[in-house]
């Protein structure tokens, strides 16, 4: 039997999900869809394709790719292009790499605002997109769960969350000024949870990463971190060990935990997060640093 | 406190319900403890992670208000702003299961100022927790919520009468208060009204029955909300579905996307598309999985058709036999969200069932007084003020009354120019006279009366201080036009107050009714060919651009007259400013009424240096350069 008729929840959250990117198509001159890979990017990108059947998503996927994601990651991204048949645009600062910027030397917090935020807004002025799709979901972080669905932005892509438009029922007020634009989050009402049942019950393809395998990691500050290619440099008595770990979410390498964990399907990773007490994005290295993290990076532009 | 082994977010994420969630929102007044009662609720349903418990304890030593104890309200109040001032500014969104139900809940700011953001949080609730202080009982606050929450809909309301520890858990406090809010909201159309005692901060009643209320027999917080059923039927309602996007990928497939917003549909329905009222049979109901058999409400669908007819966005598709009304003007209630007051007569966007058009509010027939529900007169609505008001649009739209239907009855108007969303407005009913008055027909055409002419038409819109010299240069630009055979018309302030506007005075709603009565004598004066010269002091920007908005591109041309303000003082050619300045006449600008000056005048004349006939021929040569004369 069909999981729609059994799960309404699910059902409504789709729904919203693709009333908000029809709205974005029929308001925005130029959207683009952001893709990260991650299992959110993978189920917001199935429902675009759902959401404009029999046509497809009238708008191209942008990576903004800081260099160091895991191989899985890159490889997953180019299938999942050629699948759809969407146009996938990769960015790069390349300046942040001339500049040598590198998780491993610059720390976290440089690394991600030269590479991840400042590479972002380049892309997005590069393009001149007007709305950017995001798989943010509010139950995320507090300052994620103030945001608004339709998110406004800046000639510099800048939020004020001070400011923020009244947003009632579902009449999204999408009029931006010449060089503003808008970020949008269809995913704003799922869990964590959520998404995993979705992705089982269409049986959507993620990256492998998210099921356990052995790999090599080491423990640096009681986080484990994949050694993904030769770029990570070991510590003094430093030596990578093989264990069966997974990831519960993904980013660059160096900066991603992983989990000791024996689930290896879908069910098993479920019945697995039913059953922690922390957080998705504890494994986040950039994550650490103060309460108000994430909405300085975001006043910033980060996503 | 009792603090629960966190290990048991497992047993509590298992339940995660397959009903639809539960929305409801949290309300009242400032600091009676709204973000602590859905931290508290959180917190004793073990769903806090371990990781945001830590960084709970941190912040708490860091901003909070409880001494050694955990603050729950941090937990929700995400903005540094707000954990720095130690108040809730803006909702907040929580997700939350227990085995029997999911919830959403809106964390809503209780200080005045950011009302609008409670009518936010409402628009999308099916239930409302107003909370009160036991200490103090029912609060201005407390009665604008519960209005709000009862305008935009919410039909179950249920009072929290909250810090019940800080009464010695008294019985008669909270008997009084229920009293006294179960007759306040009588009359405020809720099917359900719930009065429950709580300490968010001990957790008396939040999630368990408390031994301290012995006196109190029925359900706790959580209970109450596991057990509501809100269920208002939309799919037993007539079938209504804005169409949203027309699909069309190549000349074979031409389908409408949208989202039902009430009833349920099939291949082979018969259906109405309003505002047209043709009607068409059902083809398919397509879907990436292959046709589905039939849609109902909530639903996010993509409809083919039968027969061919002429669809676009912002059409609704609806039951051929139980149709939406559709009109261009009916009255409504209106939230105001903005700084920036409404003035009836001005220009502003409404988005209605996914149709952007243009606005007008033709009437405030009056201001509702939250605290009493009397109504009040009124010319203007300033931020978070409740109006009844009658709109016109620029075309059809259909609708619901929103009584009837939450989401085809609702609207938002939004700024022309800021792009601000200004006001939430809930449609009560259409005016029937919509219907019987059509714009007439004109045979012979604006261009055709031009031609006549030997030059086009046009509005030169003098603005500027009082005593800048707006009149004096339009008469000499008159008298220079009328020299070269061209036909014209004056409008003068003072000369129209003295007739036409007689009825209007000067406070900033007559103002704006005043340029509006003018933009429309000066368009029908374009349509017969005039070159029109209006001066007026016209103070705010706004009016400009709508009478800019009446006329075509290139027609309107905005003449800043640039006097400086002591100058003005100092000419004071009719002895106002004197009189003004003496606290003698009200309203006057420049003195205690602003002017705001033009950003993008067509011309801006620096009439404090140059004497008027040079000015005036500054202006006849920009109308020669636009090739108008």
């Amino acid at each position: 039997m069909n999981w729609r008729h059994t799960n309404i929840r699910l059902r409504r959250l789709e729904a919203e999900a693709i009333y908000i990117m029809r709205e974005v198509v029929s308001e925005f001159r130029n959207p683009v869809m952001l893709y990260s890979m991650g299992k959110d990017s993978s189920a917001m990108l199935h429902m675009a394709q759902k959401a404009f059947y029999p046509a497809k998503p009238p708008f191209p996927l942008l990576h903004v790719d800081t260099t160091w994601k895991f191989r899985e990651m890159i490889a997953f991204r180019d299938e999942a292009a050629a699948r759809t048949g969407m146009d996938l645009l990769v960015y790069v600062n390349d300046e942040g790499l001339a500049r040598g910027i590198s998780p491993v030397t610059s720390g976290s917090a440089i690394h991600t605002q030269v590479m991840k935020t400042e590479g972002l807004r380049q892309a997005l002025d590069k393009w001149q997109f007007d709305a950017a799709f995001g798989g943010a979901r509010r139950d995320e972080e507090k300052s994620r769960a103030k945001e608004r669905i339709f998110s406004h932005r800046s000639v510099g892509h800048g939020w004020d969350p001070r400011n923020q438009r009244p947003e009632l029922w579902r009449l999204f007020n999408t009029r931006i000024k010449p060089g503003e634009s808008m970020r949008v989050f269809p995913l704003s009402n799922w869990t964590e949870l959520d998404v995993w049942e979705y992705i089982k019950a269409e049986n959507i393809p993620v990256v492998p990463l998210y099921f356990a395998k052995q790999r090599p990691v080491v423990e640096r500050d009681g986080v484990l971190i994949m050694v993904d290619d030769e770029r990570l440099p070991l510590l003094p008595g430093e030596a990578p060990k093989t264990m069966r770990v997974r990831f519960r979410t993904l980013g660059c390498y160096p900066l991603t935990g992983a989990v000791p964990s024996n689930a290896d399907t879908l069910d098993a990773i479920i019945a697995e997060m039913r059953g922690s007490a922390s957080s998705e994005r504890q494994g986040r290295v950039i994550d650490h640093d103060e309460s108000g993290s994430m909405e300085k990076k975001k006043r910033e532009g980060y996503f | 406190m009792g603090g629960p082994a966190s290990t048991d977010v497992a047993a509590s994420l298992a339940g995660a319900t397959t009903l639809p969630a539960l929305r409801f929102l949290t309300c009242g007044s400032v600091d009676d403890g709204k973000s602590t009662l859905i931290g508290r609720l959180l917190y004793e349903q073990n769903l806090i992670f371990d990781d945001h418990l830590a960084a709970l304890e941190r912040d708490s030593k860091k901003h909070g208000t409880t001494g050694a104890e955990i603050d729950f309200a941090l937990l929700l109040d995400g903005l540094e702003a707000e954990r720095e001032q130690g108040i809730t500014i803006d909702v907040a969104y929580r997700y939350f299961s227990t085995k029997r139900r999911a919830f959403i809940v809106a964390d809503t700011p209780g200080h005045e100022q950011y009302t609008r953001n409670m009518a936010t949080g409402a628009s999308n609730a099916d239930v409302a927790v107003l909370l009160v202080d036991a200490r103090k009982g029912l609060l201005t606050q407390t009665h604008r919520h519960a209005v709000i929450a009862s305008l935009l809909g919410i039909r179950y309301a249920v009072l929290a009468v909250n810090k019940i520890d800080l009464v010695e858990y008294d019985r008669t406090a909270f008997d009084r208060i229920t009293a006294d809010f179960f007759e306040f909201a009588a009359t405020l159309g809720f099917k359900d009204l719930k009065s429950i005692p709580i300490s968010a901060r001990y957790g008396d009643n939040v999630s368990k029955r408390s031994e301290r209320t012995p006196w109190y027999s029925g359900p706790h917080l959580l209970e109450y909300l596991e057990a509501v059923d809100v269920e208002d039927g939309r799919s037993g309602k007539p079938f209504r579905m804005p169409v949203q996007w027309v699909n069309r990928p190549n000349s074979d497939f031409r389908g409408f996307a949208g989202t039902i917003a009430s009833g349920r549909v099939k291949p082979s329905d018969e259906i109405a598309v309003l505002p047209s009222g043709r009607t068409a049979r059902i083809k398919a109901i397509v879907g990436a999985g292959g046709d589905v058999e039939a849609a109902s409400a909530g639903d996010s669908v993509t409809i083919t058709l039968a027969d061919e007819i002429d669809i676009a966005r912002g059409d609704m598709f609806a039951a051929v036999r139980e149709r939406p009304q559709v009109a261009d003007q009916f009255a409504a209630h209106l939230v105001w969200m903005s700084s920036e007051n409404m003035f009836p007569g001005r220009s502003y966007l409404m988005k209605i069932n996914n149709s952007t058009l243009a606005a007008t509010v033709t009437e405030l027939k009056h201001q509702l007084d939250v605290n009493t529900m009397s109504k009040l007169a009124a010319k203007t609505l300033a931020l978070n003020d409740v109006g009844i008001c009658n709109l016109s649009v620029a075309r059809p739209v259909a609708f619901d009354p929103y009584a009837d239907n939450r989401d085809t009855g609702a609207f938002i108007l939004i700024d022309r120019y800021s792009n601000e969303t200004v006001a939430a407005g809930m449609i009560d009913f259409a005016l029937r006279r919509a219907t019987n008055i059509h714009h007439q027909n004109l045979t012979v055409s604006k261009a055709e009366r031009s031609r006549l002419m030997h030059h086009r038409p046009a509005v030169l819109w003098f603005t500027g201080l009082p005593g800048a010299g707006k009149s004096t240069i339009a008469n000499l630009v008159e008298a220079g036009l009328n020299a070269r055979g061209i036909h014209s018309v004056m409008l003068d302030g003072d000369n129209v107050r003295h007739g036409l506007n007689k009825d209007l005075g000067f406070t900033e709603s007559d103002r704006v009714e005043n340029i509006r009565r003018i933009g429309e004598v000066a368009k029908l004066m374009i349509d017969a060919g005039l070159i029109v010269l209006c001066s007026f002091i016209s103070p705010f920007r706004a009016e400009r651009r709508m009478v800019r908005g009446l006329l075509d591109a290139g027609e309107f041309i905005e003449v800043f007259v640039d006097t400086p303000l002591d100058q003005c003082i100092a000419r004071d050619p009719k002895g106002l400013y004197r009189r003004a300045l003496a606290g003698e006449i009200k309203n006057f600008t420049g003195v205690d009424q602003p002017y705001e000056t033009p950003e993008n005048p067509e011309l801006h004349l620096l009439a404090g240096r140059k004497d008027p006939d040079k000015l005036a021929n500054e202006v006849i040569e920009e109308l020669a350069r636009k090739k108008i004369v």
